[in-house]
């Protein structure tokens, strides 16, 4: 077992500490930053990932797997920074104002960062400018807004109207999800994308971006 | 205050639907508990926001489905009819809109109650809307201001009955669902919650005496239910679910040691429990609710309701009515099968019973800790203890033996991944301190500021 292996394992059983010294141990041994990240981190997610489509974990195994790759990845990232390895993309997510469900769009985030990509976490019960802010100076690349009510679910319009307002619409791809939504929603409302779960959340960002 | 010692039920053959110990008999003379189980219909809007601009609007779909679900009760010559109107979070935090809704569906009531006999009761539950701010406060401010005054209003407006779904200790307790962290479960339940719920219903039993309105009960919707939920789409397992339902017991009891009556929430599945510890009626939902969300024990919950309940069903339009009123046609029949099995004897209505409960129980944990038997035996465990964390703490070890045993013995069989589980909980149970001063202590490190203020909870 190389040193990437073992950290893998360390991301996958969840145990912070060890992925942390294997980290270390590797930047030592003179592995680079990117490789860390891509074999090591990125991809004990997407194993522990598919383990769970697979149905032979639940959620809790997966956040446990991924606290230990963010305790990673905060050593981690001065060298990757160093190195000039960016993100594959960043991603604003948001349930949209007067909606305080937040678990689904909190798996959605992780399931993202898990593949790579930059979360700018707006919260819940969030305001139209709140976006339009994360894509004029934050440099958001997709907005991801979440509804779980229907009486909430036409202020995700409200955000995208908003971001025409601001006049960044075309800088951005916006995706939309939650129990009361669906694909024909998003076409309604001008969305460019919907997902109904956080697997194909990130299938849908990346076909999207092209990544 | 009441501290329940010894179970008002303490033969599980009678802890069955439309019967509890302390019926409740309102000022029309509608009895609940006392026999007959009765359907108790909610509804909610379709897609739309709400608004000063929308409200025109709003009222009118109000005044729709309480006008054709009386006719359609009339029409189905139901016995009672018990309405829950759950306000929606900008009918709490503007309390007028609230309260006129109220009024427009009292006013219904009241005009089928003369014309054609219907008798009914009014259940109004605003909405526990201290989480719009984070982290929350929890017993002032501008939103506790207006979700008392969401109270008044809407007692004043009519309603006989109010509940809440209350959220205190809901900061912390939806990440421990998903990192599976049991002593934080138990510190939320049984710390937190307990004493919001103490300090919460207080004030709602005073409002509901001020006002001439019946406090009624609570539920752990947030808590038990979130998990129940997440189970149901395999994100977490169903025996953590399962014993997230009898740990949160203690907590939903508080209400009625502080003054709550019942009937209790249709979504507080601990329903069984309460009826077994105190006596008072119970509302549940199961397979009718299915218009609102999905759930693993559809017959069983219907062993022990004295209300029967949709949950929620949005106004839309379907071949045969507008939503509500088909529900209510469903839950109507549903409560006619389990009335006419009581009138036929006590023989019948507990093989009725029987079949309820056998049909649900083999299939999930959740499941098999609503049997009438479990209950009682559960329940006996649970106040055996004083405190309301020594309560969720016992709840925990007992509901993790009796899972282990009954898929030992074949009666609710478990995937290795759900024993497994089954096992990492139950070892978690078993750290928990016995004193509640040590597990204050020990989450001491662990909260986290921004998400919660301890103050809020008497908690320094
Ligand atoms: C848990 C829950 C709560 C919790 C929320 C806890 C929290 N921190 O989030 C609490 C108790 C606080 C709550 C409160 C309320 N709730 Co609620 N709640 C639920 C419940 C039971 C589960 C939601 C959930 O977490 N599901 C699990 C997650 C993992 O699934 P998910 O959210 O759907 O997310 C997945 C996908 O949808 C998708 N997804 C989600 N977001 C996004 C975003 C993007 C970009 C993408 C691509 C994908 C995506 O991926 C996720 C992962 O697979 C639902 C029932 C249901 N059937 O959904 C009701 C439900 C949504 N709630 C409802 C209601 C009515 C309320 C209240 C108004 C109740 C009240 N009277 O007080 C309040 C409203 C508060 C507010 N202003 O928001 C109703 C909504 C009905 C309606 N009219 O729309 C529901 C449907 C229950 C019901 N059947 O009546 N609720």
């Amino acid at each position: 077992m190389t040193i990437i292996d073992e950290l893998r394992e360390g991301v996958i059983q969840g145990q912070a500490n060890v992925a942390l010294e294997k980290v270390k141990k590797a930047l030592e041994e003179g592995y680079a930053a990117d490789v860390i990240l891509n074999e090591g981190l990125i991809s004990a997610m997407s194993n522990v990932g598919q383990m769970y489509e697979d149905g032979v974990v639940f959620v809790p195994e997966m956040l446990i797997a991924a606290r230990a790759m963010d305790k990673a990845l905060q050593i981690l990232r001065p060298y990757l920074v160093a190195q000039g390895v960016k993100p594959v993309g960043k991603v604003a997510i948001g349930t949209v104002k007067g909606d305080l469900h937040d678990i689904g769009k909190k798996l959605v985030a992780m399931m993202l960062e898990g593949s790579g990509f930059e979360i700018i976490d707006l919260g819940i019960d969030a305001p139209p400018e709140k976006f339009v802010d994360a894509v004029q100076n934050k440099g958001a690349d997709v907005v991801a807004l979440s509804a779980l009510l229907t009486t909430t679910m036409p202020n995700m319009k409200t955000v995208v109207d908003a971001l025409k307002q601001a006049g960044v619409r075309d800088k951005v791809r916006i995706i939309i999800g939650g129990a009361p939504v669906n694909q024909a929603y998003a076409d309604q409302i001008g969305a460019d994308g919907y997902a109904p779960d956080a697997s194909s959340a990130v299938r849908k960002v990346r076909e999207m971006l092209g990544v | 205050m009441e501290i329940y010692k010894h179970l008002a039920v303490k033969d599980p053959d009678d802890l069955i639907f439309g019967h509890s110990p302390r019926p409740l008999t309102l000022p029309n003379g509608l009895v609940i508990g006392g026999g007959l189980v009765y359907p108790e219909l909610n509804f909610t809007l379709p897609p739309m926001s709400i608004s000063a601009e929308t409200m025109p609007e709003i009222r009118e779909q109000y005044r729709q489905i309480i006008e054709s679900a009386c006719a359609r009760a009339v029409d189905l010559y139901v016995p009672g009819l018990v309405v829950e109107f759950e306000l929606l979070p900008e009918m709490t935090r503007t309390p007028e809109w609230g309260a006129e809704i109220t009024a427009i569906l009292r006013d219904c009531l009241d005009r089928f109650a003369q014309r054609d006999g219907l008798k009914s009761a009014l259940r109004v539950t605003p909405n526990d809307i201290r989480e719009f701010e984070r982290p929350p406060r929890m017993r002032s401010g501008g939103l506790w201001d207006d979700m008392i005054r969401s109270f008044e209003l809407c007692a004043q407006a009519g309603a006989d009955l109010l509940s809440i779904e209350s959220t205190g200790g809901k900061e912390i307790h939806d990440d421990a669902i998903l990192y599976a962290d049991l002593p934080t479960v138990a510190y939320a339940l049984g710390v937190l919650g307990a004493r919001d719920m103490t300090f919460l219903w207080d004030m709602i039993v005073r409002v509901g005496l001020k006002n001439g309105a019946i406090p009624a009960g609570d539920t752990a919707c947030g808590f038990a239910n979130t998990a129940m939920v997440l189970a149901e789409i395999r994100h977490i397992p169903r025996v953590w679910a399962a014993l997230i339902r009898v740990m949160s017991v203690a907590r939903s009891l508080v209400a009625f040691e502080r003054g709550a009556v019942g009937p209790g929430k249709d979504c507080a599945y601990e329903g069984p429990y309460i009826k077994a510890i105190t006596g008072y009626p119970i509302a549940m939902e199961g397979a009718e609710a299915a218009v609102a969300h999905s759930s693993p024990i559809g017959n069983i919950a219907k062993a022990t309701a004295d209300l029967w309940s949709n949950e929620s069903v949005q106004n839309v339009r379907l071949l045969g009515g507008a939503a509500p009123t088909v529900s209510l046609e469903q839950l109507a029949y549903a409560a006619r099968l389990m009335n006419t099995a009581t009138e036929a004897g006590p023989h019948t209505a507990l093989m009725l019973r029987n079949l309820f409960v056998a049909s649900d129980t083999t299939y999930d944990p959740q499941a098999y800790v609503l049997r009438p038997d479990v209950v009682i035996d559960l329940s006996r465990e649970i106040i055996a203890e004083e405190t309301a964390y020594g309560r969720v703490r016992r709840a925990a070890l007992a509901t993790a033996q009796c899972l282990r045993k009954a898929h030992h013995d074949g009666l609710c069989p478990l995937s290795p991944q759900e024993v497994n589980w089954l096992d990492r909980l139950s070892k978690q149970a078993d750290t928990l301190p016995e004193a509640e001063e040590a597990l204050i202590e020990q989450m001491k490190d662990q909260i986290d500021p921004e998400k919660i203020r301890q103050d809020q909870y008497g908690l320094t």
